[in-house]
């Protein structure tokens, strides 16, 4: 077999199972794809070593029988989550040189399902963006072009360099997390399927923190079987992350059968925003029509605090993250700012974070502290909290209405270049979350599966939103989506 | 509600980041740029709304209050940017 570095989970674990390919194979193409890619710096800290030694372990356990699913898998590991012994920075110049004690539980649960780790993965800094332009190790660069022209465009953020990678072929697959976004916006910029599973399936715990209570965990994947099949193994209960829910993980592949019959789809009229391209719009009318022919019934619905979530997400992302973030303070972990003669601990918590934290992290730090602040906390930290509430009882409603899953847009527009932004105010990059955001709000599953290619030839998606648990029942609904769509393009290698 | 370059000061002091007086200006101005869009939500009419604590209701999990873990000083040290006799160090805080 050649190209191995192409294969899916699912293609790839049936090869190892069959004895056609062993994890080494796999594993040697993916480092010698990753070697050849650092123009799109995806991979930002490569372990070659641990890859060839887990996929070493990997293949005496195949062969012994037994296997888990994710066994023999080489995949990429966003910089978020902390990975023993390997550096995990949040893409952070303050945690230059942090090599952590200890694994996170998400990545933990796949190494102990065999799967092997090829390197760490490029982001947004703390996960904070949407363009993976404020990563203290550069951009992350799209496979994608726009035809001939060679302008370096944008895989999306935060999860930038885990959209690269699995778009490019650098790995079967890649961890990425969602705190507005993270994983669907990038996912659709490059034509790959992510998804961020109901607040709670994955535990938090080892994974830095932006907003805790917005923060989830996903699998990026080739295509809407891989998603379950990784998603399973990412799951499960854990006691050290206290809002980690005791519920069992189904067996998700087991539950797409493509079958959607009778299923109730809502086309919410709040998300056709003003300005709505022609494109975004056919392509939600198509998806539209596809799962109507698949035997769905489509529903016109009502989220009608859906303008507000966008704002109530800059209150309390922000808000979480100045608490999260005063942990950085130069003494425990990290980088300290060289001092001058005569400074006390309040220059160096001031120099530290100063010179350690990138412009858009200190803005939301900032921002949070302000919100939370005396005399401003009812004003904006509450009231975006009661919000919260709103937008959430929207979405019961629609449930409760018998509603099974919510299909929309996955981002306003195609991926944009590398720097177009720059000019623009920072509200305007905020607004790429405004379909996902709602989603994180609500603690919702949300998945994004590509669907088209814009009159440039870049990929589009769609996301379709479930009922809370019900991971099992949105994947089936997107991989009828994906039947129908049939989306198969790919980048031409130019890197 | 507008941010004024004081206001700017204040919070950057509040939040441990130093920013030079020549960069308040714009960070006022970004500020209320976010300000400005975050204001809509008084539009809202939250009237007897529970703030939200928690997407799913749920009440925190209690366990035994024992030692579950520690001795691992070398461990938690091991990152420090200034570690010495088992300690972390810092400038004086002291007089």
């Amino acid at each position: 077999m050649s190209d191995l570095n192409k294969l899916g989970l699912a293609e790839a674990r049936d090869a190892l199972r069959k004895g056609d390919v062993t994890s080494v194979e796999l594993t040697e193409s993916c480092l010698k794809a990753i070697d050849a890619a650092d123009a799109l710096n995806a991979f930002v800290h490569k372990t070659p070593e641990i890859a060839l030694e887990r996929a070493k372990a990997a293949d005496a356990r195949i062969k012994d029988g037994d296997a888990p699913s994710m066994c023999g898998l080489p995949i990429g590991i966003k910089d978020l989550f902390c990975t023993k012994g390997v550096p995990s920075q949040a893409a952070s110049k303050i945690l230059e040189g942090f090599k952590p004690e200890y694994e996170s539980t998400v990545s933990q649960q796949l190494a102990d399902a065999g799967a092997v780790m090829l390197g760490k993965l490029n982001m947004d800094e703390f996960a904070m963006g949407s363009s993976n332009e404020t990563s203290i190790y550069g951009n992350a660069v799209s496979p994608w072009r726009r035809g001939n022209d060679d302008a370096q465009l944008t895989p999306g953020g935060s999860s930038g360099g885990s959209a690269s990678a699995v778009s490019a072929d650098l790995c079967l697959a890649a961890t990425g997390t969602d705190t507005g976004g993270s994983i669907r916006q990038p996912a659709a910029f490059v034509g790959i399927t992510g998804i961020k599973p109901t607040y709670g399936r994955c535990s938090r715990w080892g994974i830095v923190a932006f907003a805790s209570s917005l923060d989830q965990a996903g699998p990026m994947t080739k295509n809407v079987r891989d998603a379950a099949i990784m998603l399973e193994t990412m799951c499960g209960h854990d006691p050290k992350d206290s809002t980690s829910t005791e519920l069992a993980v189904p067996n998700f592949e087991a539950m797409l059968t493509g079958d959607i019959k009778g299923k109730k789809i809502g086309i919410p009229k709040e998300y056709r925003m003003d300005g709505m391209s022609a494109e975004i719009e056919k392509l939600w009318t198509d998806g539209a029509a596809m799962l109507k022919d698949a035997g769905a019934e489509i529903v016109d619905i009502s989220l009608p605090h859906t303008k507000y979530a966008l704002p109530a997400y800059y209150v309390i992302a922000p808000a979480e993250a100045s608490s999260n973030l005063a942990r950085y303070d130069g003494v425990r972990y990290g980088r300290r700012a060289t001092l001058a003669q005569g400074d006390g601990i309040t220059e160096m918590y001031e120099k530290t974070r100063a010179e350690g934290f990138g412009h858009e992290v200190q803005r939301r730090v900032m921002i949070g502290t302000y919100v939370l602040s005396a005399g401003f906390y009812d004003a904006y930290y509450n009231r975006a909290r009661r919000v919260r509430t709103l937008i959430k009882k929207d979405f019961e409603d629609v449930f409760a209405a018998g509603i099974d899953a919510i299909l929309t847009p996955a981002t306003p527009s195609a991926s944009f270049g590398l720097g177009e932004m720059t000019e623009a105010d920072p509200v305007q990059m905020y607004l790429n979350d405004v379909f996902t955001v709602t989603v994180n709000l609500a603690g919702l599953p949300g998945i994004s599966v590509p669907a088209g290619l814009d009159k440039q030839g870049l990929p589009l998606g769609l996301q379709l939103i479930g009922r809370p648990w019900d991971e099992g029942d949105l994947l089936n609904t997107a991989y009828a989506l994906e039947n129908a769509a049939g989306f198969v393009a790919k980048p031409g290698k130019w890197w | 509600m507008s941010i004024d370059q004081s206001t700017a000061a204040k919070v950057a002091k509040l939040a441990r980041i130093k920013v030079e007086d020549d960069a308040l200006p714009a960070l006022a101005s970004e500020f209320n740029t976010i300000l400005g869009f975050i204001e809509q939500l008084n539009e809202v009419d939250v009237e007897g709304v529970e703030p939200m604590v928690s997407v799913e209701p749920m009440r925190l999990k209690r366990r035994e209050d024992v030692v579950t873990d520690g001795n691992q000083q070398d461990k938690v040290l091991a990152n420090a940017p200034d570690a010495r006799e088992g300690f972390f160090a810092v400038p004086k805080v002291v007089e």
